[in-house]
């Protein structure tokens, strides 16, 4: 809930010393360790409240209903970030606790609109190199043994807006640099069981997933996947999954790059070689700085991103402040994650809330005291292949300036001496 | 077909289907169902996909030139295509936007798109793209955005020889089909290299 007297609302650029005043007021009765409850996010302009307890006359309360509503002043928003066709929006990352987004808030990304697909006609079909072409109804996909994992999505774009070592904005939330990532618990077939079932001749090394959208948006996956962990999901947090988020099934690739995990899922392909769809060419490719360009780069690798303190969070007092965020890899699991308060030069280790599951994002926490002066919140991630989380510099270093995805470089937020938090990126050395 | 006979089918096809499932007996990508004597076989959900279904569905074309349908086009015939169904949003020559550039060879030497996020912008099917078949696929699946699937395959053939004269790929009297599309070699074929990223401690 939000801390009494604030209301969360619009992100401003300038807070102003009444607003601090009262923040300092408000929090002074906060107990040793503050959370991000305690903290403000601006504007906390007073405006139409919320009764406080103190106030309530004793009323009965409401009756139940059949659909339940968030609390007022608790609707949060995805933000969108390119309002057409080929569009999307991003997750309000920062402003959710553990690792499960809800289903609405499920960041976007399509490329051709969100088709409405009616369950009763939708079929998929499986063909190619296969020993038994078949159709596949939504219901018969729900007939196969069901299994239930959570796991996390993230587009390959996700973060590349601070790949760049000069002009990195400060009034940045955690939204708008990294909301193109969330969880779910996804349930559906494993792709193995639907291969099976068609019997995938020897010489198939590849599949075609393509969507039924009007981009029939099409990649390329190495047949491996598939019989790794890849899905057919048709339930995302225990319900259909969203309509923007392929219904009524779609492809999952856990740890992969969003834009292969086809959604609207229309018809698969067994080939023995890549199609070279536009997608694994023209677009989701990463051109590097000895003249080449990596394609195929599905993985995501091990990332984090502290959500709390960032901005527009305001740090109301000085104490003990809990620093949390998240952490994912597609490579497995997270083993580690580090703070750093001090622009990166002393790190220590958080907390990783259990289960720390297979890629799938970990929340990590460690409680920081604020000593009132300026300092530089880093995290950095490591999974169990033993990469650990790179610095902006160095990815630079490995791939061009001109890299375009897998932006995954250790981010920054910097608490000025009055609070107030802003990326901080721009002020790493 | 008699009960008996259908029995004695699943029998055969579980028989023949034995040796590919014990290569498959250690993927951990799903379950399938214990047959008599231990021997996984199929659930039998589904029906088998009609011919028509699969014809009107399998729209991919690959770089060998698979899918690739009957039809011709040349730049002149393009020209025309472009001009009422793409220039809209690609410009009237292919560079002005406001969506993806088409056009252009610039940056001519050594592929610098790594090195610089200004270049981002500047790609093009005649300075980035790696096949020319591509152009078939795309175009046949996704545009235009407003109509996707709508043009013809002379039609598809004669934009995209337009689009690769007007990026110097080939001649003002090229004619694409399914024969020369798939011979057309592209300026960035050579500069693809697979994902060489790994895991462990290398930043790649």
């Amino acid at each position: 809930m939000p801390p009494r007297g604030a209301i969360p609302g619009p992100e401003p650029t300038r807070i102003s010393r009444r607003t601090l005043i009262r923040a300092a007021a408000g929090a002074a009765a906060a107990g040793l360790v503050h959370t991000r409850a305690d903290a403000l996010e601006r504007p906390v302009e007073r405006g139409a409240l919320q009764v406080g307890l103190e106030d309530a006359p004793q009323e009965v309360g409401r009756l139940p209903s059949e659909l339940g509503s968030r609390a007022p002043g608790e609707e949060l928003r995805r933000v969108i970030y390119r309002n057409r066709l080929s569009g999307g929006s991003l997750s309000p990352i920062h402003r959710l606790e553990g690792r499960i987004t809800p289903a609405d808030l499920h960041f976007e990304r399509h490329h051709g609109g969100i088709p409405d697909i009616d369950p009763e006609r939708y079929e998929l079909l499986i063909h190619g190199m296969v020993e038994r072409p078949t159709v596949f109804r939504l219901a018969d996909l729900k007939r196969f043994p069901a299994e239930s994992r959570i796991h996390f999505v993230e587009c390959s774009g996700n973060g590349n807006g601070v790949y760049r070592r000069s002009g990195i904005p400060r009034e940045l939330t955690a939204q708008m640099i990294d909301g193109l990532l969330s969880t779910s618990e996804w349930t559906g077939v494993a792709l193995g069981t639907l291969l099976r079932e068609v019997g995938v001749r020897p010489e198939a090394t590849w599949f075609l997933a393509e969507g039924a959208d009007s981009a029939h948006l099409a990649r390329s996956v190495p047949i491996e996947k598939a019989w790794d962990d890849a899905m057919i999901v048709y339930a995302q947090n225990g319900e259909a999954i969203r309509p923007e988020q392929g219904y009524p099934a779609r492809l999952l690739l856990p740890g992969w790059e969003g834009n292969s995990q086809v959604k609207w899922i229309r018809r698969i392909e067994l080939t023995d070689r890549p199609v070279m769809t536009r997608e694994e060419t023209s677009k989701y490719t990463d051109p590097l700085k000895d003249g080449t360009a990596r394609q195929f780069s599905f993985v995501m690798d091990a990332k984090s991103i502290i959500t709390f303190p960032s901005y527009p969070y305001v740090l109301p007092e000085r104490g003990w402040w809990e620093i949390r965020g998240l952490a994912w890899t597609g490579r497995g699991r997270i083993t580690g994650v580090e703070v750093s308060a001090d622009g990166g030069r002393t790190w220590q280790a958080a907390e990783l809330q259990e289960p720390v599951q297979l890629r799938a994002t970990t929340v990590f926490r460690h409680l920081w005291r604020w000593e009132g002066g300026e300092a530089l919140l880093m995290s950095r991630a490591t999974d169990e292949t033993g990469y650990v989380q790179p610095t902006l510099a160095q990815l630079v270093e490995a791939r061009g300036a001109g890299s375009t995805y897998h932006a995954n470089h250790v981010r920054a937020w910097k608490v000025e001496s009055d609070g107030q938090v802003f990326f901080g990126l721009g002020e790493v050395s | 077909m008699s009960g008996g006979a259908v029995a004695r089918g699943r029998t055969r096809r579980w028989l023949a289907m034995g040796a590919g499932m014990l290569a498959w007996g250690c993927a951990s990508g799903g379950r399938p169902p214990a047959g008599a004597g231990g021997r996984v076989a199929r659930f039998g959900f589904g029906r088998p996909a009609p011919a028509d279904l699969v014809a009107a569905w399998d729209i991919d074309v690959g770089p060998d030139g698979a899918g690739l349908p009957p039809g011709r086009g040349t730049p002149e015939g393009g020209a025309q295509v472009f001009a009422t169904r793409c220039a809209a949003c690609h410009g009237p020559t292919g560079t002005e936007g406001p969506y993806d550039r088409l056009v252009g060879r610039e940056p001519r030497e050594g592929f610098p798109f790594g090195r610089s996020p200004r270049l981002r912008a500047m790609r093009t099917v005649g300075n980035y793209w790696p096949y020319a078949t591509t152009l078939f696929d795309y175009i046949r699946r996704a545009m235009p955005q407003n109509d996707p699937g709508s043009l013809t395959a002379d039609q598809t053939y004669a934009v995209i020889a337009w689009i690769l004269y007007r990026n110097e790929i080939v001649g003002s009297g090229a004619v694409m089909d399914a024969g020369s599309l798939v011979r057309v070699r592209m300026p960035a074929r050579g500069r693809f290299v697979r994902d060489d990223r790994t895991g462990g401690r290398v930043i790649r």
